[in-house]
């Protein structure tokens, strides 16, 4: 198994893009036109005034997908090598974790404030 | 002088993909990331200790949001202006945002013409990307003054929670500092490919190191992100 995935990697050197990336400009263009759709779409999602969970989902959606085309392609994480983007995409998952934390914290707090502060404010 | 020789088993693991190659690379106790130079390396690190501060900043918003009994101002009110008589919700913001997009753009260009070596035109690309990121602070500006004058402070504000004034200028400020400081090293850098530093390996004047054009892309990391963390604060503070 080894042997094979040698095989196949040795044409393309990994050294090639240490001149950088050679894409075409027309690339950066689409995705620029891309970015451009989604920042739309998320401001008509504001402008038509949705709410409730088809709002959020849709800002999420639009959310990720800018940032996704911005890493890989605009930052070029796409094209390196998978230990450098797990290094660096992964950690922010814990992000994640942080906001569960907060949510039963701030359910908490606003659940004390209700009892014990809105009667008398 | 270690990196230019390459052993065969230094070969062998930088040609292994898939999990295979995180395994080999980060247990080949010398470089974790090949083919990726240091100053790039380093300001990923940055950047994802950049990612916890603006996560942090933005976690606290929605610890704030979620738990205060007075209801949160609408974003979209707030953030509306009127044009030619007509009230548009949340137009500057769009705006901007537009704006920001529009500044990645040239950016990624510049890089591109960068390593082809088109001095010109990265310059130009560059200079116009700061002008993009000069306009966003501008308009900025523009927004804390207006919100300033209608009485929003970091203590109260006259639509709703209190803690909306602090969240708003600890967040969009940051931010804009950090296209403040963005604008600045495009114009620093774009000057260097201007006069032509990377073509004659002239040495930089704090670090005293011969450049090459990979700086243009390592700037462009710093201003790509600072675009990034706006689709977030456009998404959570001022969509949601």
């Amino acid at each position: 198994m080894a042997e094979v995935t040698l095989h196949a990697t040795t044409h393309t050197p990994p050294v090639a893009h240490a001149e950088g990336h050679q894409h075409p400009i027309k690339l950066y263009l689409v995705v620029w036109g891309w970015l451009f759709v989604l920042s739309t779409c998320s401001y008509l999602v504001d402008y038509f005034n949705l709410q409730g969970y088809l709002r959020w989902s849709l800002i999420v959606l639009f959310m990720m997908l800018k940032a996704g085309l911005i890493v890989a392609v605009f930052m070029h994480m796409a094209w390196e090598r998978l230990a450098l983007a797990y290094a660096i995409l992964l950690p922010p998952l814990l992000l994640l974790v942080f906001v569960g934390i907060m949510v039963f914290e701030s359910d908490y707090t606003l659940l004390s404030r209700i009892i014990f502060f809105k009667a008398g404010a | 002088m270690a990196e230019t020789v390459l052993t065969n088993a230094e070969r062998r693991r930088t040609t292994a993909t898939g999990w295979q190659g995180i395994v080999a690379d980060w247990s080949s106790d010398q470089r974790a990331f090949k083919n990726v130079s240091w100053g790039k390396a380093m300001m990923w690190i940055f950047l994802l200790s950049d990612t916890f501060i603006f996560g942090c900043f933005l976690l606290s918003y929605m610890t704030a949001r979620m738990s205060t009994t007075v209801p949160w101002p609408n974003p979209s009110e707030v953030f509306a202006l009127t044009i030619a008589g007509q009230h548009i919700p949340l137009i500057l913001i769009a705006i901007m945002t537009f704006v920001l997009i529009s500044s990645s753009g040239t950016m990624a260009m510049a890089v591109n013409f960068g390593y082809r070596h088109d001095r010109r035109k990265t310059a130009m690309l560059m200079l116009v990307t700061a002008a993009f990121g000069a306009a966003f602070v501008g308009m900025q500006a523009f927004e804390w003054t207006k919100l300033i004058m209608e009485g929003v402070r970091p203590w109260e504000n006259p639509w709703g929670a209190e803690q909306f004034g602090s969240c708003f200028f600890m967040i969009t400020g940051f931010h804009g500092t950090h296209v403040t400081i963005g604008v600045i090293f495009l114009i620093i850098i774009a000057r260097k490919v201007w006069r032509g530093d990377f073509e004659t390996e002239r040495r930089g004047f704090f670090t005293s190191r011969k450049g090459n054009y990979e700086i243009v892309e390592i700037t462009g990391l710093y201003w790509h992100f600072v675009d990034l963390v706006w689709v977030f604060i456009f998404a959570f503070f001022y969509l949601w």
